[in-house]
């Protein structure tokens, strides 16, 4: 059983991750924020789950949909949206946009839009660990998409091979694009990929919250205690298109009774409602906690809108470092 | 006994005569050795991976017994893995290690490009300079005894068109030396491409670390009426060429760039100044090369100082024969910069 307090930080990180996706998705019209944007919504659970039990210092490496990892690991969401509107008081001070967040203050070294790509990179963030000694654990996010690619598969044999303090999770919402899971593998089972490699893999409901956090606490404990690293297959659903603000089920892309049955396994209703009957939340910390988190949201778009876009002058800036 | 050092074992142990410098007379392979061990000994953040980098034969001796002398945490053996070898490399640089990774052909880095080319080159310009990536790639061309299409490329000119790399091609003892520190301590991802038939040249190599410039080049033999801008091992052809020309009183200059990523345009407009003719020589192919882009470089900007076209001697745009008698028709040697040298002058 978790603590009252990390119980109440997982339902502040998700319901922080849904309104900054939703404000997202109600200014995106006005075509002031010009960059791709690969929503979160509905996938909140496992990012939250995770980083609650990461440290501070801790790494994490996520894709092109990574706004709920930069979130739940603690970045700056002045500089998050300030980013998405690409402007120089953006995280990635405009060069990276909504594909390439990172805070590098809180173990974000960056996200990459290359499927897979984010693979590798933290499992060699996990190799300078185990190097250095310095006892860090390297998180690293990825789709159902990401596992059709070698990197995946390298990765996770070194990993094993050098006993590597990472932990992969992947986020299966059943799509790559509009690819279902069942056109591109043979079988339905990723997490058991894992045993190939002498690595144990679990299947939990990503959309469970308490029991994300709980693998996730295990895996990362078998990190700390140099046993190697661990794959989570979280399942979970995007209630929006791969890109835009579009749910794409108009579209035929997705079946209308699927799209209902995963909204009615929404994470945040669910957990919200296992608050209220554990006791730990009523109705004037809600609104509290709700009301706070828009004002957050709200003057994080202010600070965005009132910010200095790079001037072209700057073009070359950051190609080399140093 | 590796093909590639049956072929080495055939060349002369050319001698790199630089009276500037100071230091012992070794080999290019032990100057390799030396700068490893030297930044290891220095830096424990640098460390290398390859694939079979702590065999016995020690990646052509450049690597050979480090693993006993610093362990196998930094001197290890990895899987066949490029693409994510690189990626995990470069992941470690980014946690502030200062990898060096090894691909024993050229060929095998074709494997990593999404890594080394999405990832490594673009990270400091994605996250607007906050992470940087400090990673050494070696990658060693071979030429010769039926190499072959896949085991001898030299595709250093493809990945000049990749923002946010740099590129050195040490032909001598001093600077595979100089250019291996100066790549280890670098804050960007450094592509450092060697050639097997200069492992065996000599020169003068002080036993001190020590660095040089990205971007400087060396005027390698002074001379009045021909430019010859060379780069890798075509520095050792083209100072043959130069030795064989001043028998019949030709006076070639020719130039080393040392690095391609970024070049040293001055050192190549000062010579154009003096001779007004521009030969080129590079490893790769032809089109789209190193040459191409020294080429258009002068072009651009030197125009004026050409009294003739210039002349590419590089390889055709053929994949390499396995043939002997086709090798000898595809790698341009001495002889054929020579050639190239009469025929602007004529």
């Amino acid at each position: 059983m978790l603590e009252k307090e990390k119980l109440l930080e997982l339902y502040r990180i998700m319901l922080t991750i849904r309104k900054v996706e939703f404000k997202i998705d109600s200014e995106y019209k006005n075509d002031e924020m010009k960059t791709p944007i690969h929503l979160s919504i509905g996938q909140e659970a496992i990012s939250a789950g995770v980083c609650a039990n990461l440290r501070r210092e801790d790494y994490v490496f996520g894709t092109h949909r990574s706004h709920a990892q930069y979130i739940a690991k603690g970045g700056d969401i002045n500089k998050m949206f300030a980013e998405l509107y690409l402007r120089k008081t953006g995280c990635s001070s405009g060069r990276g946009g909504s594909m390439h967040l990172m805070a590098p203050e809180v173990g974000i070294l960056g996200s990459t839009a290359i499927v897979g790509g984010s693979i590798p990179l933290g499992t060699g963030t996990a190799l300078a660990s185990k190097i250095s000694g310095d006892g860090k654990v390297s998180a690293v996010f990825f789709g159902d998409g990401a596992v059709d690619e070698g990197t995946f598969h390298e990765s996770l044999n070194f990993a094993s091979l050098k006993k590597l303090p990472a932990v992969y999770i992947c986020e299966n919402n059943s799509y790559a694009i509009n690819s279902h899971q069942s056109a591109r593998h043979p079988g339905d089972n990723i997490y058991r990929w894992a045993e190939s490699y002498d690595i144990p893999g679990y299947r939990i409901d990503g959309n469970d919250v308490v029991k994300v956090s709980e693998y996730a606490a295990d895996a990362i404990e078998r990190c700390r205690k140099g046993e190697g690293p661990t794959l989570l297959e979280c399942v979970t659903y995007r209630w929006k298109g791969h890109i835009g603000t579009v749910n794409d089920v108009g579209e035929g892309q997705r079946s209308q009774s699927e799209y209902d049955y995963w909204l009615s396994k929404c994470p945040i209703r669910w957990y919200t409602n296992y608050l209220y009957n554990t006791g730990l939340l009523n109705k004037a910390f809600e609104d509290n906690i709700n009301s706070e988190i828009e004002r957050l949201v709200n003057e994080a778009f202010e600070f965005a809108v009132n910010s200095p876009k790079p001037e072209p002058k700057e073009l070359l800036d950051f190609v080399y470092a140093g | 006994m590796p093909w590639t050092t049956i072929e080495v074992e055939k060349q002369d142990k050319f001698i790199i005569d630089d009276e500037s410098q100071s230091g012992r007379i070794i080999s290019y392979k032990d100057a390799l050795y030396e700068a490893l061990d030297q930044s290891m000994d220095r830096d424990s953040r640098v460390f290398i991976m390859g694939e079979g980098i702590d065999d016995v034969s020690g990646v052509f001796g450049t690597t050979k017994g480090l693993h006993e002398k610093y362990g196998r945490h930094r001197v290890f053996d990895t899987p066949i893995a490029e693409n994510s070898l690189t990626g995990i490399a470069a992941g470690a640089a980014m946690a502030g290690l200062r990898p060096v990774l090894v691909h024993a052909r050229m060929d095998f880095l074709l494997l990593s490009f999404d890594q080394l080319v999405n990832h490594a080159a673009k990270w400091s310009y994605m996250t607007g300079g906050a992470v940087s990536v400090p990673l050494v790639v070696r990658t060693i061309s071979a030429r010769g005894w039926g190499s072959g299409a896949q085991h001898s490329q030299c595709i250093q000119g493809m990945l000049m068109n990749v923002p946010g790399l740099k590129i050195a091609v040490p032909a001598t003892p001093y600077d595979a030396k100089g250019l291996m520190i100066s790549s280890i301590i670098d804050d960007n991802p450094v592509l450092f491409v060697e050639h097997r038939w200069l492992y065996k040249t000599m020169g003068k190599v002080p036993d001190t670390l020590y660095s040089i410039p990205f971007g400087k080049g060396a005027v390698r033999k002074k001379g009045s009426s021909v430019t010859i801008v060379a780069i890798s091992y075509m520095v050792i052809e083209a100072l043959k060429a130069a030795r064989k020309l001043e028998a019949e009183n030709i006076s070639a200059e020719v130039i080393d760039l040392r690095t391609i990523k970024p070049i040293d345009e001055e050192v190549i407009f000062e010579s154009l100044a003096k001779t007004g003719r521009l030969i080129i020589t590079d490893t790769g192919p032809r089109t789209g090369g190193a040459a191409s882009e020294i080429a258009a470089i002068v072009s651009e900007k030197a125009l004026n100082y050409l009294k003739e076209p210039i002349v590419r001697v590089c390889c055709p745009d053929c994949p390499t024969p396995t043939s002997d008698v086709l090798e000898k028709a595809y790698y341009p040697d001495s002889e054929t910069i020579c050639d190239a040298v009469r025929g602007i002058l004529k």
